[in-house]
């Protein structure tokens, strides 16, 4: 199990990295772990979900119409 | 009723604005997005009216951009993108030196809400802009442009690593600026 402990700073690490790549086996375990344990990471968590939900839509305002045509 | 020409030229800005985001030097953007209108205008029968001309047009962009990446990619990866093992100074503000947050996150609210107000967007593009140069192209080429990594290390000549490092740095430094100007503003109020 201590394999497993991780800081909130590794786990904080662990989940922006799980924006761009895969995660090895055993950082997703330590990472289920950590975030059933913790009150900060979940909430850190959801802020990256927004930020991703953000980018999406981000990406689909700059084609849209009715956006800002001028600078 | 404009002319076609009339139309994409009413654009330029628009597209100059998200050109020099990604590209992050004037003279490229300049010259990405003069190759954008010249497409444009050498064939506006490609433009079918399938889509909005500003979409239409913003496809062409990234294209142009990708192949301006592609170009200078040897000049972007010497500025800035060196391998670098010194820790984020934002790192020490975030978390204490035990590695426990500093401060609770702040509740954002529901991830999956529509986002409704176009003054997140302009905060949005405000944060990105803020970013170190490096950082924001490889950033935007993620989530603009929506390369993979792969493809991105190949363009810029870049290690894995190397990205990774750059990528979760941008990520972080964001998060930091969308706190601080959007969604605490968002919760004092």
């Amino acid at each position: 199990m201590k394999l497993l402990r991780r800081s909130c700073k590794q786990v904080a690490a662990l989940l922006l990295a799980r924006e761009d790549r895969d995660l090895p086996w055993a950082d997703r375990c330590a990472l289920r772990l950590h975030l059933l344990a913790c009150d900060a990471c979940p909430r850190f968590e959801r802020q990256l979900l927004h930020m991703r939900n953000a980018m999406r839509q981000w990406r689909n305002y700059t084609t849209a119409e009715d956006a800002e045509s001028t600078d | 009723m404009p002319t076609f020409a009339q139309q994409v030229a009413d654009l330029r800005g628009y597209l100059l604005k998200y050109a020099r985001l990604q590209l992050r030097n004037e003279t490229w953007a300049e010259d990405a997005v003069s190759e954008v209108m010249l497409a444009a205008l050498a064939k506006p029968q490609a433009f079918a009216r399938r889509s909005q001309l500003k979409t239409w047009l913003v496809g062409i962009l990234k294209h142009k951009v990708v192949d301006a990446l592609r170009l200078q990619g040897r000049e972007i990866a010497s500025a800035g993108l060196a391998a670098d093992e010194t820790e984020d100074p934002l790192e020490h503000i975030v978390f204490q030196a035990d590695g426990h947050f500093a401060e609770l996150p702040a509740d954002w609210g529901n991830p999956e809400q529509e986002i409704q107000q176009r003054q997140f967007f302009d905060i949005l593009e405000a944060c990105t802009q803020h970013l170190p140069a490096a950082q924001a192209r490889l950033f935007l080429m993620r989530e603009w442009l929506e390369l993979d990594s792969e493809e991105i290390c190949k363009t810029l000549d870049l290690t894995p690593t190397n990205l990774y490092v750059q990528l979760h740095r941008a990520r972080g430094r964001l998060r930091e600026c969308l706190d601080l100007n959007w969604y605490g503003k968002a919760s004092a109020a």
